[in-house]
């Protein structure tokens, strides 16, 4: 089955969407971003498969997104149609390898072994403990309307854990769609260079 | 009145005392919190205890109440507070977190969906579970 967690930390910003997807299964928030903590997560969408023994069958990773936004024109918002290609087929690949799973089991192609799974772990640093911890502190700070001293802890957090989009995105300026969109973020994704947006998922034909 | 936040949730020690270093919590409130107690042996949570440096245990309990920030610190794990001193997070270290992700059992937790009713990973137990995070940014 599905979770769905919205790791939004601003009270009813993730409400409108759920509304409108009329999900079936269970869409759950995490204001806290508690799942970041517990396990590695730094950006969405990003997924994580456990089977029926609540054991980590694939760590997390990029659920079927693509680096292709990137080559984006900003202002027309098209896309060249081999970028718009692949960005499709790395969604498509990942819900059938998904559905693979859901039938076949640890027999999946696409279910780690063990030790595939230990390997392909993210790996925590105690800045990114650190830096989690931060983020919790600076919510409970937000909610008692101390914004101004939850901005420096966010700010901090997101120093010591620069490879967390969540953090940053979520502390950053949003667009009137509420998106985390503004110049500010594009200036940083255009700061990564050739490092990748979203980390390369480990699954044969993945672009 | 201290905010105290730990694995466990959100904590009100009314009776905490914070200072730049220090955050003397009651023994009571401070084992409700984090699960640790103090013992002849050391600080001690479950089946594990940690002894305390020689010559510096008045420096992580006495009359009653633990330092819990000097002993988070002791554990090595964050420890972080507002300026005011009046909320703290402590938390587990990336050593344990990185541990805890490497048995591959997947760590639980509870989160509440729109209506606010809570939901644990470990009730969808003998499902397959496809976890995935989105979000309105």
């Amino acid at each position: 089955m599905v979770i769905a967690v919205a790791m939004d930390s601003r009270e009813g910003d993730p409400l409108p969407w759920i509304e409108a997807a009329k999900p079936t299964y269970p869409t759950l928030i995490d204001r806290e971003h508690r799942l970041a903590e517990l396990y590695g997560i730094v950006n969405v969408p990003q997924a994580v498969w456990i089977d029926e023994a609540g054991r980590i069958v694939r760590p997390a990773e990029p659920a079927g997104a693509y680096e292709g936004f990137r080559q984006m024109n900003r202002t027309t918002r098209e896309m060249p149609e081999e970028v718009a290609r692949r960005t499709a087929q790395a969604k498509t690949l990942y819900l059938d390898a998904i559905r693979d799973w859901a039938r076949n089991g640890e027999r999946s192609a696409y279910a780690f072994t063990p030790e595939q799974a230990r390997a392909h772990q993210p790996v925590v640093t105690e800045d990114a403990a650190t830096a989690q911890a931060l983020f919790r502190l600076a919510q409970v700070l937000i909610r008692r309307g101390e914004r101004e001293e939850a901005d420096r802890w966010i700010r901090e957090a997101s120093r010591l854990h620069p490879d967390s989009w969540c953090i940053w995105r979520q502390g950053a300026g949003v667009t009137d769609l509420g998106l985390a969109a503004q110049p500010d973020f594009w200036e940083r994704v255009d700061g990564l260079g050739a490092k990748r947006y979203y980390a390369p998922v480990d699954m044969p034909g993945m672009p | 009145m201290v905010t105290l936040l730990t694995e466990s949730g959100e904590h009100e020690v009314a009776d905490a005392k914070a200072s730049t270093e220090a955050l003397w919590c009651p023994a009571n409130d401070a084992l409700e919190a984090t699960g640790w107690t103090a013992k002849p042996e050391g600080l001690c949570k479950g089946q594990i205890c940690v002894p305390l440096p020689a010559g510096r245990e008045r420096e992580f309990v006495g009359d009653g109440q633990i330092n819990l920030a000097a002993f988070w610190r002791h554990l090595g794990q964050p420890a972080v507070r507002s300026e005011r001193g009046d909320v703290w997070v402590l938390s587990e270290s990336a050593r344990e977190r990185q541990a805890a992700l490497a048995s591959l059992e997947a760590p639980d937790f509870a989160l509440p969906d729109p209506t606010g009713r809570m939901h644990r990973l470990s009730d969808y137990r003998g499902k397959k579970v496809f976890l995935v995070t989105w979000a309105s940014w």
